[in-house]
């Protein structure tokens, strides 16, 4: 399977798109501006979790634990020094989620299918309980709020982000993040994290080392999760529970069908799908948009499983 | 750390009790899975439904009984139709496949309940009020009752798949489901029933843990995390697996609710799922594969 | 009464079957002799329904019949005994019997007389019909899975192998199993790879080779082409 130089037409959309992103604060009210930023950060949670569902054909419900620990680490960091340092934030934060990401490749290796799913999604519940119940360290129910760090390259400059510059930097943090994550899917390691997903006896009997291509799958789908939290506790100056609550991974696998798996560009675009229905419908529907939107999902489940992008997949096939 | 007995006494009958019931709602999830492979993410919210259902029909009509009745034919039709219509389009695809549109009926159906019933739990009066001497002690009747129940109706869908021709068609089906179509057994609709039954049994643990719980449209998600981690540990397709799990890590819970909160007895049983996994990842008492 | 036209059938992207044609008749016992690898059991299990055609026709009492479910198709009249028998290990004797037996239609009294009939050619099965089916021996397991398609009360039987790893006191009562049900009307397309007993039921065999059927003669005629048999089959 050799690379194919890709079309030109994809790189002149992927910076068209890039440019009105990066236009966006300055022409949208502050409403849709917040809107298009956490769809960037939405959308890097989605594109960490298609490593795994997408390229590797591992469905995890476990995302909700890897972007929690983003969020707390990054809260930790940022109510233990002062000023609050933007560095040691992704740092606690990565740690964070990469000891999670440790835990869960283990279970990787030794589970198949259904009882790895299965497993993702008690592990998100426990870590859930946890959190919720360990009130003194994070802060129960009510989570924790800190102040935003500052722009800081340590002995250059520091400046208070404002709305402007706190989108630019969500953007160059994804799109940074989407480049990597799209060379290494289509390096010889995302050749073979394909393999895996389509017959993984047949990879194995190949002679891949199946067991290791999986904990490297987990580590960078846990890190770059862990990265969307981080980005999500600086926008938000936010924690609680509630983004550790299994229904988060829940929604993170909506995207991922939704918007058409094993693509990377298909995620986020289910991401901002799903954000754009919720936002639309709970006009109609207040608090029960979901009912409309779980019947759409389980349809596509069914009828569309390539997701919206899905066919773009062959056609742009990098 | 000394516990006084009549503590430890209650506990391992509360055990018991929440053991039957979970039993219940687990033998109909690890059938559905040994008959179609199927996952049923939304098992839990046939529960929820079930008890809602309960809860309305003994609210017009204030019988238990005939609430336990028409909340488990209700919800069996209704898993019934829901086979038909998303599960069977489903067969010969990826397991995980299903997994997802389970989880995708999972949501609705939990936030139909919210818009139909409303955020607040529902309570229903259990149909046998009083307590008896456990020794020294009192204990509600009504748990026994709910115990002995489950037992029954387990009892009664062991004798059903033993004997009778649908029980061989369900378990020649199980065992080896293209023979069974050739010959003549018809397939798509043994998984249909199955998946009727194992609606409608959750349906009756609804009832039955309505008055010692409530209802609540979030209830769904627990017991569906605790009946995969009783299929899991009794083994996936394993009937009589599954009731030994069950029973098993209720009793842990309930003993370890004596030292920390009930929020946080629940994670014994993840522990016990872990260590299932780690160790005899096939359940404890099937032989694990390669 | 069945008839295979240029029949293509793909598992995945392998092309198994390109192009296969044969034809049963009513009451006849047809072999189907080949290689390994040839197609045999792919052939039988296009026609059982377990797997769709991608070109052609099966036909069946004059109505199509590709990719119809198995199960409306056991209704219809077509019995299958696979190469690995696939008996009901779990199930008893019995109660694998009954999965054929337990049909619309059957009588107290139809089935009593079925039943009599098939313990009176396999009076093992009479013995042993309230073990595990798992429990019997490799030959054993084979009347049971002949016995169990004779419930049906099948037009037409597709036996796939049945004499694979028997012992010859097996194989020759398996030979009388055929002359009995041939006797009794039933039709039966024989998958084997043993020559001389093929040659000794059939009335007419087809010889496949790479997924097509390259040779076709009554059994009579065949019994004295040994060039045929040796180019095709090796022998």
């Amino acid at each position: 399977m050799t690379a194919r130089r890709p079309p030109t037409a994809y790189w002149t959309g992927f910076a068209v798109i890039l440019a009105l992103l990066t236009i966006a604060p300055l022409v949208l009210p502050e409403f849709w501006r917040r809107f298009v930023t956490e769809i960037l950060i939405w959308g890097l949670l989605a594109m960490s979790s298609d490593i795994l569902i997408g390229y590797t054909g591992m469905v995890s419900f476990g995302h909700s634990v890897f972007f929690g620990l983003g969020i707390y680490g990054a809260a930790a960091a940022l109510l233990s020094v002062r000023p609050p340092n933007l560095w040691l934030a992704l740092l606690y934060g990565l740690t964070g989620a990469g000891l999670a990401a440790v835990f869960v490749a283990y279970f990787s290796t030794r589970l198949r299918d259904i009882y790895f799913a299965i497993t993702t999604l008690v592990f998100s519940q426990i870590f859930y309980v946890i959190i919720f119940t360990w009130t003194a360290v994070t802060g129960g129910e009510n989570g924790l709020t800190f102040a935003q760090p500052l722009l800081s390259f340590p002995g250059l400059w520091a400046a208070r982000f404002t709305p402007e510059t706190l989108h630019w930097f969500v953007l160059a943090v994804v799109t940074l993040s989407y480049l990597l994550l799209r060379r290494i899917t289509q390096s010889p390691f995302g050749m073979v994290l394909q393999a895996i997903r389509e017959n993984e006896p047949r990879a194995r009997a190949i002679g891949y080392a199946v067991e290791r291509y999986k904990i490297v799958a987990v580590m960078l789908s846990g890190l770059f999760a862990g990265l969307a939290g981080i980005l999500y506790a600086i926008q938000n100056k936010f924690a609680a529970p509630d983004f550790v609550f299994f229904l988060v991974s829940g929604e993170v696998v909506i995207f991922n069908v939704m918007g058409g798996m094993g693509t990377l560009v298909g995620p986020v675009a289910g991401a901002a799908f799903f954000l754009l229905l919720r936002e639309g419908l709970s006009r109609y529907f207040t608090e029960y948009y979901l009912i409309p939107v779980g019947i759409i999902f389980t349809a596509m489940v069914i009828f569309m499983p390539q997701g919206l992008l899905g066919f773009a997949k062959r056609r742009l096939n990098q | 750390m000394a516990f006084p007995f009549e503590q430890i006494l209650i506990q391992t009958v509360n055990g018991l009790v929440n053991g039957m019931i979970l039993a219940l709602v687990a033998s109909g999830l690890t059938l559905i899975f040994g008959i179609m492979d199927v996952v049923n993410f939304a098992h839990g919210d046939l529960v929820m439904l079930g008890g809602f259902t309960g809860a309305v029909t003994i609210a017009t009509t204030g019988s238990f009984w005939l609430a336990l009745l028409v909340a488990v034919l209700v919800i069996a039709v209704f898993g019934a139709a829901l086979q038909v219509t998303t599960l069977r389009p489903l067969l010969g695809r990826d397991p995980l496949t299903t997994i997802l549109a389970t989880f995708g009926i999972s949501l609705v159906l939990q936030k139909y309940a919210l818009w139909q019933w409303g955020p607040s739990a529902r309570r229903i009066q259990e149909p046998l009020t009083g307590q008896f001497q456990l020794f020294y002690l009192q204990y509600p009747w009504y748990r026994l009752l709910t115990a002995a129940l489950s037992a029954a109706i387990i009892g009664g869908f062991w004798l059903f798949l033993r004997y009778g021709k649908y029980g061989i068609w369900i378990r020649a089906t199980m065992q080896d489901r293209i023979m069974a179509s050739a010959m003549g057994i018809p397939v798509p609709w043994v998984h249909t029933g199955v998946f009727a039954i194992g609606a409608g049994m959750a349906a009756a643990s609804g009832v039955l843990f309505a008055p010692l719980g409530g209802v609540t449209q979030t209830m769904g998600l627990d017991f569906t995390l605790r009946a995969f981690i009783v299929v899991v540990v009794g083994g996936m397709g394993n009937l009589g697996g599954s009731i030994f799990a069950a029973i098993f890590i209720s009793l842990l819970e309930a003993y370890a609710s004596l030292i920390v909160s009930p929020a946080q007895a629940v994670i014994v049983s993840f522990v016990v799922l872990i260590l299932t996994l780690l160790f005899r990842p096939t359940g404890l008492f099937v032989p694990t594969p390669k | 009464m069945l008839t295979l036209t240029e029949v293509h059938t793909y598992y995945g992207k392998s092309h198994i079957l390109l192009g296969v044609s044969l034809e049963v008749r009513p009451g006849e016992v047809v072999g189907l002799l080949g290689r390994n690898g040839v197609g045999k059991s792919t052939t039988l299990r296009t026609i059982m329904g377990l797997v769709r055609p991608s070109g052609g026709h099966v036909r069946f009492e004059g109505r199509e019949i590709a990719g119809t479910a198995p199960h409306r198709l056991a209704h219809l009249g077509i019995a299958w005994v696979p190469e690995d028998r696939r008996i009901f290990r779990l199930l008893s004797v019995m109660e694998n019997l009954r999965t054929g037996l337990d049909r619309p239609g059957m009588t107290e009294a139809r089935r009593r007389e079925l039943l009599e009939k098939v313990y009176a050619h396999f009076p093992v099965l009479a013995e042993r019909q309230t073990q595990a089916a798992g429990t019997l021996s490799g030959g054993e397991q084979q009347m049971l899975a002949i016995a169990r398609a004779m419930m049906l009360e099948p037009k037409i039987i597709l036996l796939d192998e049945p004499t694979e790893g028997l012992m010859p006191r097996m194989v020759s009562q398996i030979s009388d199993i055929i002359a009995l049900l041939h006797r009794d009307g039933v039709a039966i397309l024989l998958v084997e790879q043993n020559v001389p007993l093929t040659l000794a039921v059939s009335d007419r065999v087809y010889i496949m080779e790479k997924g097509l059927v390259r040779h076709h003669a009554t059994a009579v005629e065949l019994r004295a082409d040994h060039a045929v048999i040796h180019q095709y089959l090796g022998i």
